[in-house]
């Protein structure tokens, strides 16, 4: 699958409090929390975002709290991958389980501009450049992972392993 | 070669004599948790499953904690659909006004044990590590799916040990030391990681203050924070432990990614500076930024030991006239002690808001929201851009008695410079 957006850029340790703060987790409607993302950090994002987007970040993507309001709202926001250096733990476990695509790169992360046109080929990890003309190669997903992604995220794939046992 | 104690515990629970760093294996859960916050997604994905009954009522709590007592209408829908919810599945459930900050409440029942892994639907659910059990926060779909089938995919962490040496100094405790340790490793410094806590230290420490060294591991990014159960662990277990536990410990040739040692004889209390746990520097060389707001509070430090230290400071003495100074005893039970004992009453004359138990303040979400430019010292764990408010106000934080000396003081203010 391939994706094709622009980059937002951040930097190090964007926490879940700037994805989505507080102040919204009594919001469960994706659709809602999107109006909300990034508010804090960047306050255009939600007006800004196109459907496609890449969010490019550098080391820590998406630390603190649990809240899976966070890939929720990034997703439902049109954004179609984030590329980082490392994801926190948590954030990672929830981005594949809703089915939002994240990749670890860290050249298109260093070879990356806000504004720049990325194109990401999820199957390969190829990540291109479209603006400064350069590919970058993320680092492959686990098989386990890639099986849950084409299963559809988690709840799919465990109603089917479910089905399975009842069998 | 050996195992460390996250590496026994996950093995233990997916039928292995030995797992390494880096395996991805199924592991059977024998608590899971979520609260008002992450509970309504993970229910919505629940029945998404196809299942009628979490996997054993016994084994999945819904914690009323963020947002009580209801803060508008939209958290009364949360917290009502996941009242329901934990009835109709007689899962384990704590009415506002018996419950509490799910992490305070839940080991102080005996609900969380050691030898246990435990899944919770919050970042903090790494507070529990402290009894000797595998603890990691996750997402509510991960929950949802745990609840249904009563086990969960993860990666077998690499464990970094740390070790503390020397006798703490008067007002020093666990939430000085895990500061001291975020700020020496930075807040990724044990990313994807399981952090075991050891040292001569830990041995003087009641179970409240290694609770708050084990809550804050996911502040260093670590997937869970361990310590080997002693008999100051056992005391507190033997007295509410809702069923059996069994205590792990690491082998003695266990292969860790790192050893760190610390000798803390000398340290300060730490404060740790907007807007990273990590800009953790001694009281001494902290500014004595004059403040806004006090939090005495939250899964890190609001417990009874907490609150006592802090009394302790305060008593006799007034809130700072330009402060206000927010108390919140971590769980009911806290609370009704913190009254027998008298604490409640020292809080309420100093000038404090006394409040009912609540994560709020905590997460700027509820009680207590800082406006643009304000300050606060807080004894909770993370002090984000607009953790606690207004993406332009900032939290310090610090320990109970840090804290305390700062809302008699006005500004940033250990608790000698009050107590002379």
């Amino acid at each position: 699958m391939s994706l094709r957006g622009r980059v937002h850029k951040y930097g190090p340790n964007v926490d879940t409090d700037a994805i989505i703060p507080a102040r919204y987790l009594n919001i469960n409607d994706p659709q809602e929390l999107a109006k909300h993302c990034m508010e804090d950090i960047d306050p255009d994002f939600a007006a800004r975002v196109r459907p496609g987007d890449v969010i490019v970040a550098t080391t820590n993507f998406g630390c603190g709290s649990s809240r899976e309001h966070a890939p929720l709202c990034i997703k439902a926001a049109g954004v179609s991958c984030v590329v980082a250096k490392s994801f926190a733990r948590i954030f990672y476990r929830n981005a594949i389980n809703i089915g939002l695509p994240i990749l670890e790169c860290d050249g298109a992360v260093d070879g990356t501009d806000a504004g720049d046109e990325l194109e990401v080929d999820l199957e390969s990890g190829a990540i291109r450049n479209l603006t400064k003309d350069a590919t970058f190669q993320a680092k492959p997903y686990p098989p386990f992972m890639l099986e849950l992604m084409r299963a559809g995220g988690l709840v799919q794939y465990t109603k089917e392993r479910l089905a399975k046992t009842a069998k | 070669m050996g195992m460390t104690l996250a590496e026994k515990i996950i093995a233990a629970h997916c039928g292995r004599d030995i797992v390494r760093p880096g395996e991805l294996v199924n592991v059977r859960v024998d608590f899971v948790m979520a609260n008002d916050v992450t509970a309504p997604l993970a229910i919505q994905e629940f029945h998404k499953l196809g299942v009628e009954r979490v996997f054993d009522p016994r084994r999945v709590a819904f914690i009323p904690s963020h947002f009580i007592p209801n803060k508008d209408i939209q958290s009364a829908e949360n917290a009502k659909m996941m009242r329901t919810f934990a009835l109709s599945q007689g899962a384990v459930y704590y009415e506002q006004g018996r419950a509490g900050v799910d992490h305070v409440l839940l080991p102080d029942h005996g609900w969380v044990l050691p030898g246990d892994v435990v899944v919770g639907a919050d970042s903090h659910t790494c507070t529990y590590g402290a009894l000797g059990c595998f603890a990691t926060g996750m997402g509510s779909t991960d929950i949802a799916c745990a609840m249904a089938t009563g086990d969960i995919w993860m990666r077998v962490p690499p464990t970094i040990k740390f070790v503390y040496h020397g006798r703490l100094s008067r007002w020093v405790g666990g939430k000085d030391v895990i500061l001291h340790t975020i700020g020496d490793i930075g807040v990724d410094g044990a990313l994807y990681c399981a952090m075991e806590f050891h040292g001569d230290t830990l041995g003087e420490l009641g179970m409240e203050g290694r609770f708050t060294m084990s809550n804050m591991a996911i502040e260093a990014g670590g997937k869970a924070g361990l310590m080997v159960p002693d008999e100051v662990t056992l005391d507190y277990v033997r007295q509410r432990a809702k069923r059996e536990w069994r205590v792990f410990e690491p082998d003695a040739d266990a292969e860790y990614q790192a050893v760190r040692e610390y000798d803390v004889s000398r340290m300060e209390p730490m404060v740790s500076l907007p807007s990273s746990p990590a800009n953790a520097v001694p009281l001494s060389k902290a500014p004595r930024v004059e403040i806004d707001q006090v939090f005495i509070g939250s899964c890190t430090n609001g417990r009874l030991a907490d609150l006592r230290l802090a009394a302790e400071v305060m008593r006799g003495r007034k809130v700072h006239e330009s402060v206000r100074c927010i108390v919140v005893p971590a769980s009911t039970d806290v609370y009704l002690e913190a009254l027998r004992e008298g604490l409640l009453e020292v809080f309420a004359e100093a000038g404090c808001a006394v409040a009912t138990t609540t994560c709020g303040p905590c997460l700027g979400g509820y009680m207590g929201i800082l406006a643009e430019g304000e300050r606060c010292v807080s004894t909770s764990n993370r002090n984000f851009p607009g953790r606690m408010g207004h993406v332009r106000s900032e939290v310090y934080l610090a320990n109970p008695a840090v804290a305390a000396a700062s809302a008699v003081a006005g500004r940033l203010a250990g608790p000698e410079e009050v107590l002379q």
